[in-house]
């Protein structure tokens, strides 16, 4: 079985991101840039998958600017076998991505695909469920456990209030949470290994796909600064302030 | 035009959520109507006719929808999204899994997790764990959105009449099943949407440790809440989690005891009315944005707050 997994490159999860002063947009110029943590996840996932006999290949995909390859090229040397770039410099909104990866999974015919649950820079969470409307497949989503047996997967996802397990017919798409697994470190001789896979770059009308964005963005700001309060020397202090100052207990 | 407001619900009771879903579908136009999907779902019916600002109720009963199915609930909203201007979802797990597909199905685009209503077709939403808003315009004929709960105070659940209208429920798409759940069962209060939460970091060092945050929690009335470090290290459960990825709140009173304050937890909670922060370390982050701090060793702080108040 095939498994089809998308990462994003996205601004490092340890970057404080700043607003653009025309308001536009943050400036993502010059920091540092990494594989959206929960794509990662998605990634070792899929090589657990591999490693236990299930899937027979691991195919990366990333949409975005040339820098993906960076992206894909991690994400070979956490174990994918090869990787996809959908290249293009527009800006590509979750409809558009889902659209890129409903194309791609026509032609490469995954019986899974694997995906963070939000990438950390639009926080957006939509590719994934969008990607299963789009196929016509079942999703689960904030996968903390995933099983396949036969033609069915066996997902536990994180819910308000719990967990759920559900029982789905492939192909389907998972969408991961946190504690899915801990990606492991990636080793240099992988990352040597990595650099002789294979990577393929296609297009979006390569593809046949309008990724014209259909959202737009009036303005970014900051978020208005909370003010730091007063730091109290004792509980006695606390309590008092809590009770007479904020009226809060 | 009217809006298609898609409540979240446990077939038994209407949750918060969808009053504050219904408030925020306030601001976008006047003709409210709420879809109940559920299968038993009568009661949660009549909940949401009683709630302010709801014109109508689509009522869907069926065993195809007793477990929200993303395959089976975005069928039945698309079955009866003809004719709606908006179809707004609260951003819970739940709306968060099925607006996609429907936004998809319709090709349209999906706004996420919306915190303020410009124009009927001009939202502002957080990016960036909340260190950015973006105000976005949709050109879209149809705006799919969900709701940042905490963003909206909830219309009241009481005093409306609206009319309840049975629709066709649709039938299982064959793809899915629901095989269990482990839900919490707690007196406490809801975590997203309590008054008063005290949450627990890496600091308290183990589960039973955890356990001295119930006495404390107890004489406030309060939710439990927990950084990812903390449910990381199996302290505490995975829905407890505050944060950028796990629960967003907003209560009056927010007491964060040994969190440091990563920017992905602050994302969760730092539109807290008040925030305490408890931690040994005076350096902390955390301490940058509560309205009161105290450096102190936790072990020693919490036994004689819970005894204080």
């Amino acid at each position: 079985m095939k498994v089809l997994v998308p990462v994003k490159r996205v601004v490092d999860f340890n970057v404080k991101v700043r607003v653009k002063s025309d308001h536009t947009g943050v400036d993502i110029a010059n920091v540092k840039m990494s594989m959206n943590p929960f794509d990662e996840i998605a990634i070792e996932e899929a090589v657990r998958l591999k490693e236990k006999g299930i899937a027979t290949e691991v195919v990366a995909v990333s949409c975005g600017v040339a820098q993906c390859q960076e992206t894909l090229r991690t994400a070979m040397a956490i174990g994918a076998d090869r990787g996809i770039l959908v290249q293009s410099e527009a800006e590509l909104q979750p409809l558009a991505v889902a659209k890129l990866l409903a194309a791609l999974a026509a032609k490469e015919a995954p019986q899974l695909v694997v995906l963070g649950k939000q990438a950390i820079d639009d926080d957006a969470s939509q590719t994934g469920q969008m990607l299963a409307a789009l196929l016509g497949w079942p999703q689960a989503t904030n996968a903390s456990q995933v099983e396949v047996s036969g033609d069915r997967v066996k997902v536990t996802r994180e819910i308000d209030g719990g967990l759920e397990t559900l029982d789905l017919s492939l192909p389907a798409v998972i969408t991961v949470d946190l504690r899915l697994n801990e990606p492991r470190y990636v080793t240099l001789p992988n990352i040597m290994k990595a650099k002789k896979k294979t990577l393929d770059a296609v297009s979006p009308e390569d593809l046949g796909v309008d990724v014209t964005p259909r959202l737009k963005t009036l303005e970014v700001t900051e978020p208005p600064a909370r003010k730091g309060g007063v730091m109290v020397p004792d509980v006695a202090t606390l309590v008092d302030k809590l009770k007479n100052e904020a009226k809060v207990v | 035009m009217s809006i298609l407001v898609i409540a979240e619900h446990d077939n038994a009771q209407l949750g918060a959520a969808t009053l504050c879903a219904v408030a925020a579908a306030a601001q976008m136009g006047e003709d409210i109507h709420v879809l109940v999907a559920g299968s038993g779902s009568q009661a949660v019916a009549e909940q949401a006719a009683q709630a302010a600002s709801v014109a109508k109720v689509l009522h869907a009963d069926g065993p195809a929808l007793e477990h929200a199915l993303a395959e089976n609930l975005s069928a039945q909203v698309l079955a009866i999204a003809q004719g709606y201007s908006h179809i707004v979802f609260p951003a819970t797990v739940s709306g968060k899994n099925v607006a996609p597909r429907v936004a998809a199905r319709l090709d349209v685009a999906q706004v996420s997790d919306i915190i303020e209503v410009k124009a009927a077709d001009t939202f502002t939403r957080p990016i960036y764990a909340g260190n950015a808003l973006a105000t976005v315009q949709t050109a879209d004929a149809v705006k799919v959105i969900t709701v940042r709960t905490t963003a909206f105070d909830p219309v009241a659940s009481s005093g409306g009449q609206a009319a309840i209208v049975p629709v066709d429920a649709v039938a299982d798409s064959g793809q899915s099943a629901f095989v269990g759940s482990e839900v919490h069962k707690s007196d406490r209060p809801e975590l997203a949407s309590a008054s008063v939460i005290v949450s627990g970091g890496r600091a308290l060092g183990s589960a039973e440790n955890f356990k001295m945050l119930e006495a404390l929690a107890d004489k406030l009335g309060a939710a439990l809440g927990a950084s990812r470090a903390a449910v990381d290290a199996g302290y505490a459960p995975n829905d407890w989690q505050v944060g950028q990825t796990g629960k967003i709140v907003a209560p009056q009173l927010y007491i964060a005891v040994g969190i440091s304050g990563a920017i992905q937890h602050l994302a969760g909670m730092k539109d807290s009315k008040v925030i305490v922060a408890i931690n040994k370390d005076a350096d902390a982050p955390i301490f940058s944005i509560a309205d009161y701090g105290l450096a102190a060793d936790l072990f020693e702080v919490i036994p004689e707050l819970t005894k204080a108040l």
